[in-house]
């Protein structure tokens, strides 16, 4: 027994660090977390060029249900906008392999080779063994941040004005770590794991995150009252990042006071940018979404140091799927936030205030916000206002 | 005669006793002495002085049969050894008189900082399930109108279990536990509760698409309760879009139940549906012993002794206190003044948009009762 452990560990080694030399992506990453970080390096920069064309390539994920007719608005609407991107469709349908849930290498390998994609919605399939397919992307790509902004769209009227919310979430661990056992029958432990180099990065890269969007502020949302040292290693690192960035105001609040604050009045946020572990930014991030009118509104970004996801978070929608009546505006908005990762702002500035100015006249917009209009029809309408 | 009488009383009780073990198990028998019962007040951290000053004032002025046995303990730092000394004596209180009402104690974020008294108290005295009652209150204008729910918590395990550890150093882990036994008490409280106050729906709130275990025995158990209970409304919603629901389409809620930490979470979100922890009532209920404390857990420590604190969350949860004693009558009167002084806009306190103190607001609430009667 002892020897064959002792034969299995070096070869194990061997095996990890052969894949850690394989995977020259994730070298850098490592020796990034423990060098002390020079505060001006940029966490998950865009790493694109341009082919010969003049175009950069994307991935595109259409995704499931109402996906392939919202991708097919946002194309229309790019290539009448002339923005210098080729797309590349990609099929994610999951596969069994070593029974494990993975995603088609061909998928795998695109988005490795393009850096970015964008992505639709996609429906978990029901059955042993399918790990939500979003946690499988985001696992595959180690994308770290979640961010997700929250704006008031002029011409859907909610209960609360002038929301312009930005939420960053670690998207890595946390609550969501997968780690669960049955200690006996009827106990269960769930371990939320928190750790300093995942801290770290999500907060440096919300710190940057703030500078680049020009707010001043940011605020760690945390639970440290209670999970003394799991958020308080969270909280704890926060303050050594802040540091780093001196020209940025750093402050903590309590979870509790954050969702009861956002729901009295949401305003007092609008000059922040929140960062927070997994669960409650999962939370907060779609209290924010109800806030100005529903999923169907809210882009969102996976951002890793390789490669970054753009997606729509709301569902699938199979009861319209292929009828023409899907909005499109979500995946739309998060393609915008794509844009002004690659450093195409001109366009994606252009394109997003034809998507407003649309919304706001009211009179083509989807059956979901009240209107007649269909998917096409809508695009339509941004593709004249353009 | 009277030996038959004493049967029939004896089994008159044997009943109750069997009924309580059986079904309503949370019933128990406070401390009376006199005619008045003995109840432990814990004024708490913050504006826990000045509210429970109000209640009191009230409380006297209505007459109610209560005789206050006050402990002054704090979560504040203080240095000595003295605050755990008052922990354990409000512990002691409590058991003995089986009923208290409370404000919130301070807990701490520093790592060195004691550990939560609110929570060690919950977990000590076994009152597991949380009751936040969140409604509009009339004359009150907020962003939302007609919310009329009601977030059942679990309150002694789940995120809150306190169990953490370093494996090295940078990397935590911090224990979340469910377990049948509990997850079954909770859901079985809820529907009692449900079918007790008249509720038709009963939500079960859980995160089961990712901690497939450990909310998942939490929903499993919920829905094998649920079948005890045929003529309840039921669904199970996850807990982000709950938090999205509740902010656009927050009439669609009764009852909700979920474990501790979604509870901490949707409590506040729903709060601030209603006009925040000022007016929302709560309390904590468990075999034995039954906590009545503001339903939104915040200390206030901002505007501590200025004077501004609204009363009416404290004040709400006396009158539900009362009215578990079975003194209708005084909680009724008190409940309707204060409705009445905040429907009539004139005295309110500042997180309601007015100006007017602790003080002037509770007088106006006595002057309100005066000129009731």
């Amino acid at each position: 027994m002892l020897t064959s452990r002792s034969f299995a560990a070096p070869a194990r080694q061997c095996l990890r660090r052969a894949t850690a030399a394989q995977s020259r992506t994730f070298a850098p990453v490592l020796s990034r977390t423990y060098a002390a970080v020079p505060s001006n390096e940029k966490v998950a920069k865009f790493k694109g060029t341009k082919g010969n064309d003049g175009k950069f390539t994307v991935t595109l994920i259409e995704g499931d249900g109402i996906g392939p007719e919202i991708s097919q608005a946002v194309k229309d609407i790019y290539s009448a906008a002339g923005v210098p991107i080729k797309w590349e469709p990609v099929d994610v349908t999951p596969r069994l392999k070593d029974g494990k849930t993975v995603i088609p290498d061909e998928a795998i390998e695109s988005v490795t080779r393009n850096y970015v994609a964008l992505k639709g919605p996609l429906a978990t399939p029901i059955g042993k063994g399918h790990v939500s397919l979003n946690l499988t992307l985001r696992r595959t790509f180690n994308l770290f941040a979640n961010l997700r902004p929250c704006v008031s769209i002029a011409g859907y009227k909610t209960p609360y004005d002038n929301v312009d919310t930005v939420l960053i979430r670690e998207n890595t661990e946390g609550e969501y770590s997968g780690i669960e056992h049955i200690v006996v029958d009827g106990v269960v432990q769930s371990i939320k794991l928190i750790t300093r180099e995942a801290s770290e990065r999500v907060l440096r890269f919300a710190f940057q995150h703030a500078k680049e969007i020009g707010r001043k502020k940011v605020r760690a949302v945390h639970k440290a009252t209670i999970m003394k040292m799991s958020d308080g290693l969270f909280l704890n690192t926060a303050r050594e990042v802040s540091k780093d960035y001196p020209d940025i105001e750093f402050d903590a609040e309590l979870l509790d006071n954050t969702c009861l604050k956002m729901v009295t009045d949401p305003v007092p946020y609008n000059d922040k940018v929140l960062v927070m572990p997994n669960l409650y930014g999962d939370i907060l991030s779609d209290m924010c979404a109800g806030l100005i009118g529903g999923l169907g509104l809210t882009p969102s970004g996976n951002i890793g140091d390789e490669c970054s996801i753009f997606e729509a978070v709301h569902g699938s929608a199979p009861d319209i799927a292929g009828k023409g009546l899907a909005n499109p505006t979500a995946l739309l908005l998060s393609s915008i936030m794509m844009l002004q990762h690659m450093g195409l702002n001109e366009y994606a500035s252009r394109i997003q205030s034809a998507i407003f100015a649309t919304l706001k006249e009211g009179k083509s917009i989807t059956g979901d916000l009240g209107g007649k209009a269909s998917t096409s029809e809508y695009a339509d309408a941004v593709i004249k206002r353009l | 005669m009277l030996s038959r009488g004493s049967r029939v009383l004896a089994k008159a009780n044997g009943l109750t006793s069997r009924r309580t073990m059986a079904t309503a198990s949370d019933i128990f028998k406070p401390t009376k002495f006199g005619g008045k019962y003995t109840v432990t007040l814990i004024p708490g951290d913050g504006i826990g002085a000045e509210v429970s000053e109000s209640v009191r004032e009230i409380f006297k002025a209505d007459n109610v049969p209560i005789e206050w046995e006050q402990v002054d303990v704090s979560g504040i730092e203080t240095g000595d050894k003295h605050s755990e000394e008052l922990f354990r004596e409000s512990i002691a209180s409590l058991k003995r008189n089986q009923l208290g009402l409370k404000g919130i104690l301070h807990t701490p974020v520093e790592r060195s900082g004691h550990q939560s008294f609110n929570v060690a108290l919950r977990q000590e005295l076994d009152i597991y399930a949380s009751i936040v009652l969140v409604k509009n209150i009339p004359g009150y204008e907020t962003r939302h109108k007609n919310v009329d729910l009601c977030i059942i918590r679990e309150n002694t395990e789940g995120e809150y279990s306190g169990l953490e550890h370093q494996s090295v150093a940078g990397v935590v882990e911090s224990l979340k536990i469910i377990t049948r036994a509990k997850s079954e008490r909770i859901a079985k409280f809820a529907f009692a509760f449900a079918l007790a106050n008249n509720r038709k729906k009963v939500t079960c709130i859980h995160k089961a698409n990712i901690m497939k275990l450990a909310d998942g025995l939490f929903r499993n158990t919920f829905k094998k309760v649920a079948e005890d209970y045929p003529t309840l409304e039921t669904n199970d919603m996850i807990v982000d879009n709950a938090s999205m629901q509740c902010v656009s389409k927050p009439q669609q809620f009764d009852v909700m139940v979920m474990p501790n930490l979604y509870g901490g979470i949707l409590s506040n979100i729903a709060a601030g549906l209603v006009g925040g922890p000022g007016v929302v009532p709560g309390c904590n209920i468990g075999r034995e012993v039954a906590v009545f404390e503001p339903g939104c857990r915040h200390v206030g420590l901002d505007i501590k002794g200025k004077d501004q604190a609204n009363p009416t969350a404290l004040l709400l949860s006396g009158c539900m206190m009362l009215r578990h004693l079975g003194l209708d009558d005084h909680a009724n009167r008190i409940s309707k003044a204060v409705y009445d002084v905040i429907q009539a806009g004139k005295t309110r306190t500042r997180d309601m948009g007015g100006n007017s103190t602790t003080h002037e607001f509770t007088r106006a609430i006595l002057n309100q009762m005066e000129a009731g009667s």
